[in-house]
Protein backbone atom coordinates (compact mmCIF):
# COMPACT_ATOMS: atom_id res chain seq x y z
CA UNK A 1 0.00 0.00 0.00
CA UNK A 2 1.01 3.55 -0.90
CA UNK A 3 1.51 6.11 1.98
CA UNK A 4 -0.70 8.34 1.91
CA UNK A 5 1.49 11.19 4.08
CA UNK A 6 5.19 11.55 3.57
CA UNK A 7 7.64 13.91 5.07
CA UNK A 8 11.62 13.57 3.71
CA UNK A 9 14.22 15.58 5.68
CA UNK A 10 12.17 18.17 7.39
CA UNK A 11 14.87 20.28 9.16
CA UNK A 12 13.63 23.69 10.76
CA UNK A 13 16.15 25.89 13.11
CA UNK A 14 15.25 28.97 15.29
CA UNK A 15 18.36 30.93 15.89
CA UNK A 16 21.02 27.87 16.42
CA UNK A 17 18.57 25.63 17.93
CA UNK A 18 17.56 22.89 15.82
CA UNK A 19 13.69 21.98 16.37
CA UNK A 20 13.70 19.73 13.42
CA UNK A 21 16.37 17.95 12.44
CA UNK A 22 16.00 16.13 9.47
CA UNK A 23 12.70 14.30 10.10
CA UNK A 24 11.75 11.34 7.58
CA UNK A 25 7.72 10.05 8.53
CA UNK A 26 5.15 8.35 6.61
CA UNK A 27 1.72 7.17 7.17
CA UNK A 28 -0.55 4.26 5.43
CA UNK A 29 -4.22 4.70 4.92
CA UNK A 30 -5.83 4.27 7.99
CA UNK A 31 -2.53 3.96 10.15
CA UNK A 32 -2.78 5.18 13.68
CA UNK A 33 0.37 6.31 14.86
CA UNK A 34 1.77 8.04 18.21
CA UNK A 35 4.39 10.80 18.33
CA UNK A 36 6.10 10.93 21.86
CA UNK A 37 8.78 12.99 23.20
CA UNK A 38 9.81 15.01 26.10
CA UNK A 39 9.12 18.50 26.48
CA UNK A 40 10.94 20.68 24.29
CA UNK A 41 11.24 17.80 21.82
CA UNK A 42 9.67 19.35 19.34
CA UNK A 43 6.40 17.83 18.45
CA UNK A 44 4.20 20.82 17.89
CA UNK A 45 6.64 22.63 15.91
CA UNK A 46 6.50 19.37 13.79
CA UNK A 47 2.59 19.77 13.33
CA UNK A 48 2.84 23.64 12.55
CA UNK A 49 6.11 22.54 9.65
CA UNK A 50 3.74 19.80 8.25
CA UNK A 51 0.53 21.65 8.38
CA UNK A 52 2.49 24.79 6.96
CA UNK A 53 1.76 26.89 9.78
CA UNK A 54 6.05 26.97 10.08
CA UNK A 55 7.82 27.14 6.72
CA UNK A 56 10.67 24.37 7.14
CA UNK A 57 14.44 25.27 6.37
CA UNK A 58 14.92 22.20 4.86
CA UNK A 59 12.81 19.04 3.17
CA UNK A 60 9.82 18.39 1.88
CA UNK A 61 6.04 17.19 2.83
CA UNK A 62 4.00 14.74 0.35
CA UNK A 63 0.05 14.26 1.15
CA UNK A 64 -0.48 11.09 -1.05
CA UNK A 65 1.37 11.55 -4.61
CA UNK A 66 1.51 15.44 -4.62
CA UNK A 67 4.14 17.97 -2.76
CA UNK A 68 2.45 20.12 -0.75
CA UNK A 69 5.90 21.87 0.46
CA UNK A 70 5.32 25.08 -1.06
CA UNK A 71 1.27 25.23 -0.17
CA UNK A 72 0.14 27.27 2.58
CA UNK A 73 -2.21 25.67 5.05
CA UNK A 74 -5.32 26.75 4.07
CA UNK A 75 -4.83 24.66 0.53
CA UNK A 76 -3.31 21.65 2.51
CA UNK A 77 -6.23 21.90 5.12
CA UNK A 78 -8.40 21.53 1.76
CA UNK A 79 -6.35 18.81 0.56
CA UNK A 80 -7.12 16.95 3.83
CA UNK A 81 -4.52 17.80 5.79
CA UNK A 82 -5.97 18.70 8.73
CA UNK A 83 -5.04 19.33 12.76
CA UNK A 84 -6.59 19.96 15.96
CA UNK A 85 -4.40 22.00 18.64
CA UNK A 86 -2.86 21.58 21.70
CA UNK A 87 -4.59 24.48 23.47
CA UNK A 88 -7.44 24.63 22.43
CA UNK A 89 -8.93 26.95 19.91
CA UNK A 90 -12.80 27.74 19.48
CA UNK A 91 -14.94 30.51 19.01
CA UNK A 92 -15.56 31.25 22.56
CA UNK A 93 -19.15 32.65 21.59
CA UNK A 94 -20.49 30.33 19.07
CA UNK A 95 -21.94 26.99 20.27
CA UNK A 96 -20.50 23.15 18.88
CA UNK A 97 -23.64 23.52 16.26
CA UNK A 98 -22.28 26.70 14.40
CA UNK A 99 -18.50 25.41 14.67
CA UNK A 100 -19.12 22.24 12.91
CA UNK A 101 -21.50 23.73 10.67
CA UNK A 102 -19.21 26.40 9.72
CA UNK A 103 -17.00 23.13 8.98
CA UNK A 104 -19.06 21.49 7.14
CA UNK A 105 -19.98 24.99 5.01
CA UNK A 106 -16.48 25.31 4.34
CA UNK A 107 -15.28 22.14 3.40
CA UNK A 108 -18.34 21.93 0.77
CA UNK A 109 -16.91 25.66 -0.87
CA UNK A 110 -19.88 27.56 0.90
CA UNK A 111 -18.46 29.38 4.20
CA UNK A 112 -18.38 32.51 1.97
CA UNK A 113 -21.99 32.55 0.65
CA UNK A 114 -24.61 35.33 1.21
CA UNK A 115 -27.39 34.92 -0.03
CA UNK A 116 -27.54 31.49 1.89
CA UNK A 117 -28.66 30.30 5.48
CA UNK A 118 -25.96 29.46 7.89
CA UNK A 119 -28.43 26.99 10.01
CA UNK A 120 -31.06 24.93 8.49
CA UNK A 121 -29.94 23.31 5.40
CA UNK A 122 -31.31 20.08 6.34
CA UNK A 123 -28.45 17.73 4.96
CA UNK A 124 -26.46 19.73 6.67
CA UNK A 125 -28.18 19.93 10.08
CA UNK A 126 -28.09 16.21 9.73
CA UNK A 127 -24.42 16.04 9.32
CA UNK A 128 -23.72 17.91 11.88
CA UNK A 129 -25.85 16.04 14.34
CA UNK A 130 -24.58 12.85 13.39
CA UNK A 131 -20.91 14.45 14.29
CA UNK A 132 -22.32 15.67 17.59
CA UNK A 133 -23.72 12.99 18.60
CA UNK A 134 -21.03 10.48 17.62
CA UNK A 135 -18.66 12.52 19.96
CA UNK A 136 -20.95 13.18 22.46
CA UNK A 137 -21.85 16.55 22.21
CA UNK A 138 -25.36 16.59 21.42
CA UNK A 139 -26.73 17.57 24.79
CA UNK A 140 -23.85 20.51 24.30
CA UNK A 141 -24.62 21.71 20.69
CA UNK A 142 -26.43 24.62 21.15
CA UNK A 143 -24.45 26.01 24.51
CA UNK A 144 -22.12 28.47 23.73
CA UNK A 145 -18.10 27.16 24.05
CA UNK A 146 -17.45 29.56 27.11
CA UNK A 147 -20.12 27.53 29.08
CA UNK A 148 -19.20 23.77 28.26
CA UNK A 149 -16.49 21.87 30.15
CA UNK A 150 -12.72 21.96 29.14
CA UNK A 151 -12.89 17.93 28.70
CA UNK A 152 -15.76 18.47 26.13
CA UNK A 153 -13.93 21.65 23.89
CA UNK A 154 -11.18 18.89 23.43
CA UNK A 155 -14.12 16.93 21.47
CA UNK A 156 -15.02 19.97 19.66
CA UNK A 157 -11.90 20.34 18.12
CA UNK A 158 -11.76 16.71 17.18
CA UNK A 159 -15.71 17.33 15.90
CA UNK A 160 -14.51 20.47 13.65
CA UNK A 161 -11.57 17.95 12.40
CA UNK A 162 -14.36 15.45 11.52
CA UNK A 163 -16.68 17.83 9.70
CA UNK A 164 -13.82 18.76 7.12
CA UNK A 165 -13.30 14.96 6.33
CA UNK A 166 -9.76 15.13 6.53
CA UNK A 167 -7.46 12.08 4.83
CA UNK A 168 -4.59 12.80 7.47
CA UNK A 169 -5.72 14.09 10.78
CA UNK A 170 -2.96 15.57 13.11
CA UNK A 171 -4.22 15.25 16.81
CA UNK A 172 -2.10 17.76 18.91
CA UNK A 173 -2.47 16.04 22.56
CA UNK A 174 -6.23 15.44 22.30
CA UNK A 175 -6.22 15.33 26.51
CA UNK A 176 -4.13 17.53 27.66
CA UNK A 177 -5.98 19.25 30.38
CA UNK A 178 -8.82 16.89 30.01
CA UNK A 179 -9.51 15.83 34.03
CA UNK A 180 -8.56 12.20 34.33
CA UNK A 181 -12.60 11.86 35.04
CA UNK A 182 -13.21 12.94 31.13
CA UNK A 183 -10.06 11.03 29.50
CA UNK A 184 -12.14 7.83 28.53
CA UNK A 185 -15.07 10.29 26.67
CA UNK A 186 -11.86 11.17 24.91
CA UNK A 187 -10.23 7.45 23.72
CA UNK A 188 -14.33 6.67 23.15
CA UNK A 189 -14.18 9.28 20.57
CA UNK A 190 -10.63 8.20 19.45
CA UNK A 191 -11.79 4.85 18.72
CA UNK A 192 -15.04 5.67 16.57
CA UNK A 193 -12.69 7.91 14.03
CA UNK A 194 -13.22 6.25 10.63
CA UNK A 195 -10.82 3.61 9.76
CA UNK A 196 -9.65 5.25 6.66
CA UNK A 197 -8.25 7.80 7.63
CA UNK A 198 -4.86 8.10 9.15
CA UNK A 199 -4.45 9.55 12.21
CA UNK A 200 -1.01 10.70 14.31
CA UNK A 201 -1.15 11.91 17.91
CA UNK A 202 0.80 13.23 20.08
CA UNK A 203 0.18 12.75 23.61
CA UNK A 204 1.41 12.74 27.06
CA UNK A 205 -1.03 10.28 28.48
CA UNK A 206 1.21 6.78 27.84
CA UNK A 207 -1.70 4.35 28.70
CA UNK A 208 -4.02 6.50 25.97
CA UNK A 209 -1.32 6.27 23.81
CA UNK A 210 -0.70 2.29 24.26
CA UNK A 211 -4.24 1.86 23.71
CA UNK A 212 -4.53 4.01 20.47
CA UNK A 213 -1.31 3.13 18.58
CA UNK A 214 -0.39 0.71 16.41
CA UNK A 215 3.07 2.55 15.96
CA UNK A 216 5.17 4.55 18.19
CA UNK A 217 7.69 7.65 17.00
CA UNK A 218 9.79 9.04 19.74
CA UNK A 219 11.19 11.93 19.22
CA UNK A 220 13.99 13.96 21.56
CA UNK A 221 15.92 17.16 20.91
CA UNK A 222 14.32 17.26 17.12
CA UNK A 223 15.19 14.41 16.02
CA UNK A 224 13.03 10.69 15.58
CA UNK A 225 15.44 8.76 18.39
CA UNK A 226 12.77 5.22 17.79
CA UNK A 227 10.12 4.09 15.55
CA UNK A 228 8.30 0.85 15.90
CA UNK A 229 5.79 -1.27 18.34
CA UNK A 230 4.11 0.43 21.11
CA UNK A 231 4.88 -3.20 23.01
CA UNK A 232 8.63 -2.05 21.99
CA UNK A 233 8.80 1.62 22.73
CA UNK A 234 9.25 0.88 26.60
CA UNK A 235 12.14 -1.23 26.19
CA UNK A 236 14.36 0.67 24.61
CA UNK A 237 17.26 2.01 25.75
CA UNK A 238 17.76 5.44 23.97
CA UNK A 239 13.94 6.25 24.84
CA UNK A 240 14.07 5.39 28.19
CA UNK A 241 16.94 7.42 28.67
CA UNK A 242 15.54 10.37 26.94
CA UNK A 243 12.40 10.10 28.32
CA UNK A 244 10.43 6.73 29.49
CA UNK A 245 12.46 5.94 31.89
CA UNK A 246 10.48 6.70 35.44
CA UNK A 247 7.43 5.92 33.41
CA UNK A 248 8.71 2.40 32.85
CA UNK A 249 9.90 2.27 36.27
CA UNK A 250 6.93 3.07 37.49
CA UNK A 251 5.24 0.72 35.57
CA UNK A 252 7.43 -2.37 36.39
CA UNK A 253 6.58 -1.70 40.07
CA UNK A 254 3.11 -1.20 39.62
CA UNK B 1 -19.33 8.31 11.47
CA UNK B 2 -22.43 5.67 10.84
CA UNK B 3 -23.09 4.84 15.18
CA UNK B 4 -24.93 8.12 15.70
CA UNK B 5 -28.09 7.79 17.96
CA UNK B 6 -30.92 10.56 17.21
CA UNK B 7 -30.14 13.62 19.34
CA UNK B 8 -32.07 14.20 22.77
CA UNK B 9 -36.02 15.29 21.41
CA UNK B 10 -35.26 19.30 22.65
CA UNK B 11 -31.75 19.46 21.24
CA UNK B 12 -33.06 17.85 17.57
CA UNK B 13 -36.11 20.39 17.53
CA UNK B 14 -33.98 23.30 17.75
CA UNK B 15 -31.13 22.55 15.45
CA UNK B 16 -31.58 24.83 12.55
CA UNK B 17 -33.70 27.36 13.87
CA UNK B 18 -33.76 31.03 14.22
CA UNK B 19 -35.08 33.40 16.80
CA UNK B 20 -37.22 36.12 14.40
CA UNK B 21 -38.69 37.36 17.37
CA UNK B 22 -35.45 39.95 18.05
CA UNK B 23 -35.81 40.50 14.22
CA UNK B 24 -39.35 41.22 14.16
CA UNK B 25 -39.29 43.67 17.53
CA UNK B 26 -36.44 45.61 15.95
CA UNK B 27 -37.49 46.55 13.03
CA UNK B 28 -40.76 47.17 14.19
CA UNK B 29 -38.66 49.66 16.51
CA UNK B 30 -36.71 51.28 14.00
CA UNK B 31 -40.20 52.06 11.91
CA UNK B 32 -42.23 53.28 14.78
CA UNK B 33 -38.78 55.62 16.54
CA UNK B 34 -38.89 56.91 12.47
CA UNK B 35 -41.76 57.46 12.48
CA UNK B 36 -42.25 58.78 16.27
CA UNK B 37 -39.48 61.31 14.93
CA UNK B 38 -40.81 62.68 12.09
CA UNK B 39 -44.04 63.41 14.06
CA UNK B 40 -42.66 65.00 17.53
CA UNK B 41 -39.82 67.14 15.76
CA UNK B 42 -41.06 68.14 12.39
CA UNK B 43 -38.90 71.09 12.84
CA UNK B 44 -35.77 69.23 13.07
CA UNK B 45 -35.89 66.83 10.08
CA UNK B 46 -33.22 68.05 8.65
CA UNK B 47 -30.87 66.90 12.10
CA UNK B 48 -32.65 63.53 12.37
CA UNK B 49 -31.93 63.03 8.26
CA UNK B 50 -28.37 63.85 9.48
CA UNK B 51 -28.60 61.05 11.93
CA UNK B 52 -29.90 58.38 9.75
CA UNK B 53 -26.96 59.20 7.16
CA UNK B 54 -24.17 58.77 10.49
CA UNK B 55 -26.26 55.87 11.67
CA UNK B 56 -25.20 53.95 7.88
CA UNK B 57 -21.73 55.05 8.96
CA UNK B 58 -21.31 53.41 12.04
CA UNK B 59 -23.24 50.48 10.60
CA UNK B 60 -20.85 50.47 8.52
CA UNK B 61 -18.17 50.91 10.80
CA UNK B 62 -19.76 47.51 12.95
CA UNK B 63 -19.28 45.54 10.09
CA UNK B 64 -15.50 45.59 9.90
CA UNK B 65 -15.04 46.65 13.68
CA UNK B 66 -17.59 44.34 15.52
CA UNK B 67 -17.74 41.71 12.97
CA UNK B 68 -14.33 41.50 11.70
CA UNK B 69 -11.93 42.74 14.18
CA UNK B 70 -10.53 45.45 12.51
CA UNK B 71 -10.51 49.25 14.35
CA UNK B 72 -10.84 52.33 12.09
CA UNK B 73 -10.82 55.34 12.79
CA UNK B 74 -10.83 56.08 9.01
CA UNK B 75 -14.33 55.16 7.92
CA UNK B 76 -15.28 58.06 7.01
CA UNK B 77 -13.18 58.01 3.99
CA UNK B 78 -15.94 55.15 2.29
CA UNK B 79 -18.36 57.86 3.84
CA UNK B 80 -16.92 61.12 1.93
CA UNK B 81 -16.40 58.77 -1.16
CA UNK B 82 -20.10 58.24 -1.48
CA UNK B 83 -20.50 61.72 -0.65
CA UNK B 84 -18.20 63.75 -3.44
CA UNK B 85 -19.67 61.12 -5.74
CA UNK B 86 -22.78 61.64 -5.37
CA UNK B 87 -22.18 65.20 -5.67
CA UNK B 88 -20.20 64.77 -9.02
CA UNK B 89 -22.57 62.94 -10.84
CA UNK B 90 -25.22 65.68 -9.84
CA UNK B 91 -23.44 68.93 -10.07
CA UNK B 92 -21.07 67.98 -12.95
CA UNK B 93 -22.52 65.01 -14.34
CA UNK B 94 -26.09 65.87 -14.51
CA UNK B 95 -27.38 63.24 -12.60
CA UNK B 96 -30.28 64.29 -10.27
CA UNK B 97 -32.75 61.27 -10.09
CA UNK B 98 -32.22 60.19 -6.14
CA UNK B 99 -31.91 56.73 -6.65
CA UNK B 100 -29.24 56.50 -8.90
CA UNK B 101 -27.44 58.96 -6.98
CA UNK B 102 -27.47 56.69 -4.08
CA UNK B 103 -26.59 54.02 -6.34
CA UNK B 104 -23.20 56.08 -7.37
CA UNK B 105 -22.49 56.73 -3.88
CA UNK B 106 -22.58 53.09 -2.59
CA UNK B 107 -20.58 51.56 -5.67
CA UNK B 108 -17.77 54.62 -5.29
CA UNK B 109 -18.09 53.64 -1.38
CA UNK B 110 -17.54 50.31 -1.92
CA UNK B 111 -14.65 51.00 -4.68
CA UNK B 112 -13.23 53.12 -1.75
CA UNK B 113 -13.97 50.11 0.73
CA UNK B 114 -11.64 47.81 -1.76
CA UNK B 115 -8.61 50.12 -1.62
CA UNK B 116 -9.17 50.42 1.92
CA UNK B 117 -9.42 47.59 2.74
CA UNK B 118 -6.63 46.77 0.31
CA UNK B 119 -4.36 48.34 2.44
CA UNK B 120 -4.94 48.11 6.00
CA UNK B 121 -5.66 44.16 5.69
CA UNK B 122 -1.94 43.54 4.76
CA UNK B 123 -1.16 45.57 8.39
CA UNK B 124 -2.29 44.24 11.94
CA UNK B 125 -3.08 45.84 15.26
CA UNK B 126 -2.25 49.26 15.83
CA UNK B 127 -0.42 49.97 12.69
CA UNK B 128 -3.69 48.82 11.08
CA UNK B 129 -5.49 52.00 12.72
CA UNK B 130 -2.66 54.29 12.19
CA UNK B 131 -2.65 52.94 8.14
CA UNK B 132 -6.76 54.12 8.68
CA UNK B 133 -5.97 57.75 9.49
CA UNK B 134 -3.50 57.90 7.22
CA UNK B 135 -5.75 57.14 4.11
CA UNK B 136 -8.87 59.35 6.30
CA UNK B 137 -6.53 62.06 6.01
CA UNK B 138 -4.85 61.86 2.61
CA UNK B 139 -8.64 61.89 1.71
CA UNK B 140 -9.40 64.79 2.95
CA UNK B 141 -6.07 66.28 1.69
CA UNK B 142 -7.50 65.97 -1.76
CA UNK B 143 -10.82 66.99 -1.37
CA UNK B 144 -9.31 70.27 -0.18
CA UNK B 145 -6.43 70.41 -2.87
CA UNK B 146 -8.51 69.69 -5.69
CA UNK B 147 -11.05 72.06 -4.78
CA UNK B 148 -12.02 72.98 -8.53
CA UNK B 149 -13.95 70.22 -8.28
CA UNK B 150 -14.78 69.52 -5.38
CA UNK B 151 -15.21 73.20 -3.75
CA UNK B 152 -12.21 72.80 -1.09
CA UNK B 153 -13.11 73.97 1.93
CA UNK B 154 -16.51 75.76 0.61
CA UNK B 155 -17.53 72.60 -0.27
CA UNK B 156 -19.49 71.10 -3.53
CA UNK B 157 -22.47 73.27 -3.58
CA UNK B 158 -25.08 73.17 -6.01
CA UNK B 159 -26.71 69.67 -5.71
CA UNK B 160 -30.42 69.52 -7.70
CA UNK B 161 -32.34 67.10 -6.83
CA UNK B 162 -35.01 66.15 -8.78
CA UNK B 163 -38.03 64.62 -6.79
CA UNK B 164 -38.18 61.33 -5.82
CA UNK B 165 -40.15 59.24 -8.82
CA UNK B 166 -40.50 62.01 -10.18
CA UNK B 167 -43.17 62.56 -8.02
CA UNK B 168 -41.89 63.91 -3.99
CA UNK B 169 -39.93 67.10 -4.22
CA UNK B 170 -37.27 67.26 -1.56
CA UNK B 171 -38.53 70.16 0.31
CA UNK B 172 -37.80 73.24 2.47
CA UNK B 173 -38.57 71.28 5.80
CA UNK B 174 -36.61 67.82 4.78
CA UNK B 175 -39.83 65.25 4.79
CA UNK B 176 -38.66 63.90 1.98
CA UNK B 177 -35.64 63.39 2.63
CA UNK B 178 -36.01 62.19 5.91
CA UNK B 179 -38.44 59.69 5.01
CA UNK B 180 -36.17 58.75 2.15
CA UNK B 181 -33.77 58.34 4.27
CA UNK B 182 -35.96 56.40 6.77
CA UNK B 183 -36.68 53.57 4.10
CA UNK B 184 -32.58 53.61 3.09
CA UNK B 185 -32.09 52.77 6.52
CA UNK B 186 -34.89 49.85 6.94
CA UNK B 187 -33.72 48.44 3.64
CA UNK B 188 -29.97 48.61 4.34
CA UNK B 189 -30.54 47.10 7.68
CA UNK B 190 -32.66 44.57 6.42
CA UNK B 191 -29.74 43.46 3.82
CA UNK B 192 -27.36 43.58 6.60
CA UNK B 193 -29.38 41.04 9.11
CA UNK B 194 -29.26 38.79 6.25
CA UNK B 195 -25.45 39.47 5.34
CA UNK B 196 -24.31 39.07 9.32
CA UNK B 197 -26.73 35.73 9.32
CA UNK B 198 -25.33 33.82 6.68
CA UNK B 199 -22.34 32.00 6.62
CA UNK B 200 -20.26 34.22 5.43
CA UNK B 201 -21.02 36.54 8.52
CA UNK B 202 -20.13 33.97 10.65
CA UNK B 203 -17.22 32.73 9.25
CA UNK B 204 -16.29 36.92 9.89
CA UNK B 205 -17.27 36.30 13.20
CA UNK B 206 -15.29 33.52 13.62
CA UNK B 207 -12.04 35.52 12.01
CA UNK B 208 -12.39 38.24 14.82
CA UNK B 209 -12.33 35.55 17.52
CA UNK B 210 -9.04 33.39 15.83
CA UNK B 211 -8.01 33.74 12.46
CA UNK B 212 -5.76 30.71 13.06
CA UNK B 213 -8.97 28.28 13.86
CA UNK B 214 -10.80 30.00 10.77
CA UNK B 215 -7.35 28.90 8.43
CA UNK B 216 -7.24 25.93 10.00
CA UNK B 217 -10.61 25.01 8.72
CA UNK B 218 -9.42 25.04 5.05
CA UNK B 219 -10.93 29.12 4.70
CA UNK B 220 -8.69 32.35 3.57
CA UNK B 221 -9.13 35.22 5.72
CA UNK B 222 -7.91 37.83 3.32
CA UNK B 223 -10.49 37.75 0.82
CA UNK B 224 -13.10 37.04 3.05
CA UNK B 225 -12.66 40.59 4.88
CA UNK B 226 -11.46 42.25 1.84
CA UNK B 227 -15.36 41.57 0.75
CA UNK B 228 -16.77 42.84 4.00
CA UNK B 229 -14.69 46.22 3.57
CA UNK B 230 -16.64 46.57 -0.08
CA UNK B 231 -19.79 46.02 1.49
CA UNK B 232 -18.90 48.07 4.90
CA UNK B 233 -18.12 50.66 2.10
CA UNK B 234 -21.41 50.51 -0.05
CA UNK B 235 -23.09 50.86 3.74
CA UNK B 236 -21.06 54.06 4.67
CA UNK B 237 -21.21 55.29 0.68
CA UNK B 238 -25.11 55.01 0.80
CA UNK B 239 -24.72 57.11 3.88
CA UNK B 240 -22.67 59.77 2.53
CA UNK B 241 -24.97 60.08 -0.70
CA UNK B 242 -28.24 60.35 1.50
CA UNK B 243 -26.06 63.41 3.24
CA UNK B 244 -25.03 65.41 0.19
CA UNK B 245 -28.53 64.64 -1.65
CA UNK B 246 -30.50 66.09 2.39
CA UNK B 247 -28.11 68.69 2.44
CA UNK B 248 -27.25 69.50 -0.98
CA UNK B 249 -23.97 70.24 -0.16
CA UNK B 250 -20.72 67.95 0.23
CA UNK B 251 -18.10 69.23 2.49
CA UNK B 252 -14.70 68.44 3.72
CA UNK B 253 -16.50 67.57 7.13
CA UNK B 254 -17.60 64.32 5.56
CA UNK B 255 -14.33 63.20 4.95
CA UNK B 256 -12.82 63.71 8.13
CA UNK B 257 -10.81 62.11 10.70
CA UNK B 258 -12.88 63.71 13.30
CA UNK B 259 -16.53 61.85 11.69
CA UNK B 260 -14.70 58.91 11.81
CA UNK B 261 -13.51 59.23 15.27
CA UNK B 262 -17.42 59.99 15.78
CA UNK B 263 -18.19 57.06 14.53
CA UNK B 264 -16.19 54.50 16.56
CA UNK B 265 -17.22 56.29 19.51
CA UNK B 266 -20.91 55.90 18.47
CA UNK B 267 -20.74 52.12 17.79
CA UNK B 268 -18.81 51.63 21.39
CA UNK B 269 -21.52 53.42 22.75
CA UNK B 270 -24.32 51.33 21.45
CA UNK B 271 -22.15 47.98 21.58
CA UNK B 272 -20.17 46.18 18.69
CA UNK B 273 -21.15 43.21 16.80
CA UNK B 274 -24.72 44.39 16.90
CA UNK B 275 -26.60 46.25 13.86
CA UNK B 276 -28.74 47.41 16.65
CA UNK B 277 -25.77 48.91 18.52
CA UNK B 278 -24.84 51.11 15.67
CA UNK B 279 -28.21 52.25 15.59
CA UNK B 280 -28.52 52.92 19.07
CA UNK B 281 -25.10 54.45 19.60
CA UNK B 282 -25.63 56.99 16.83
CA UNK B 283 -28.96 58.25 18.01
CA UNK B 284 -28.36 58.85 21.84
CA UNK B 285 -24.63 60.21 20.66
CA UNK B 286 -26.35 62.95 18.30
CA UNK B 287 -29.35 63.32 19.91
CA UNK B 288 -27.54 63.92 22.68
CA UNK B 289 -25.19 66.37 21.38
CA UNK B 290 -27.69 68.09 19.97
CA UNK B 291 -29.50 68.64 23.39
CA UNK B 292 -26.33 69.21 25.51
CA UNK B 293 -25.05 71.84 23.06
CA UNK B 294 -28.35 74.06 22.78
CA UNK B 295 -28.55 73.56 26.58
CA UNK B 296 -24.66 74.82 27.46
CA UNK B 297 -22.89 75.60 24.30
CA UNK B 298 -19.60 75.97 26.27
CA UNK B 299 -19.22 72.79 27.99
CA UNK B 300 -21.41 70.23 26.39
CA UNK B 301 -18.50 68.58 24.97
CA UNK B 302 -17.41 67.65 29.25
CA UNK B 303 -21.33 66.03 29.06
CA UNK B 304 -20.63 64.06 26.04
CA UNK B 305 -17.84 62.70 28.12
CA UNK B 306 -19.48 62.09 31.27
CA UNK B 307 -22.11 60.15 29.08
CA UNK B 308 -19.62 58.06 28.00
CA UNK B 309 -18.05 56.83 31.06
CA UNK B 310 -21.07 56.45 32.21
CA UNK B 311 -21.99 54.22 29.66
CA UNK B 312 -18.70 51.94 29.66
CA UNK B 313 -18.93 51.65 33.76
CA UNK B 314 -22.59 50.40 33.96
CA UNK B 315 -22.92 49.03 30.47
CA UNK B 316 -19.02 47.61 29.10
CA UNK B 317 -20.82 45.62 26.05
CA UNK B 318 -22.84 49.18 24.99
CA UNK B 319 -26.04 49.91 25.55
CA UNK B 320 -27.54 47.33 22.98
CA UNK B 321 -26.08 45.08 25.73
CA UNK B 322 -29.07 45.90 27.70
CA UNK B 323 -31.79 44.75 25.12
CA UNK B 324 -30.18 41.39 26.54
CA UNK B 325 -31.61 41.68 29.79
CA UNK B 326 -35.18 41.98 28.14
CA UNK B 327 -37.28 38.84 28.02
CA UNK B 328 -37.76 37.73 24.83
CA UNK B 329 -35.14 40.33 23.06
CA UNK B 330 -32.18 38.82 24.78
CA UNK B 331 -29.50 37.09 22.09
CA UNK B 332 -29.94 33.45 21.82
CA UNK B 333 -27.59 30.98 23.67
CA UNK B 334 -24.71 30.75 21.49
CA UNK B 335 -23.86 34.65 22.06
CA UNK B 336 -24.49 36.78 19.12
CA UNK B 337 -27.88 37.13 16.89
Amino acid sequence: MSDLFRVEGLVKSFGGLAVSNNITLAMKPGERLALIGPNGAGKTTFVNLVTGLLKPDAGRVHLGSEDVTQLGSVRRVRKGLVRTFQVTRLFQEMTPEEHVTLAILQREGKATAILARFLGNPTVSDEVEDVLTVLGLSEVARRPVSEIAYGQQRLLEIAIALALKPNVLLLDEPAAGVPSADTPRIEQALARLPEDLSVLMIEHDMDLVFRFARRVVVLAAGEIIFEGLPSAVAADARVREAYLGSYADARRVA
Amino acid sequence: MTQSAPLPATVAASFGKRHPLRDLAGFAAIILAGAAGYFLFPDNLALLTRIIAVALLVLSLDLVTGYCGVASLGQATMFGAGAYAAGFACVHGGVTEPLTLVLVGAIAGAAAGLVMGAIMLRAHGLAQLVLSIAIVQLGHEAANKFSSYTGGSDGLAGLSVSPLFGVFEFDLWGRTAYLFGLVLLVVVFALLRFVVSSPFGVLCRGIRQDPVRVKAMGASVFPVMLKMFVISGAVAGVGGALAAISTQVVGLDSISFELSANALVMLVLGGLGSLYGALIGAVIFMGFEHTVSAYNPFHWLTMVGALLVAVVLVAPGGLASLLDKVPGLGRREGGKP
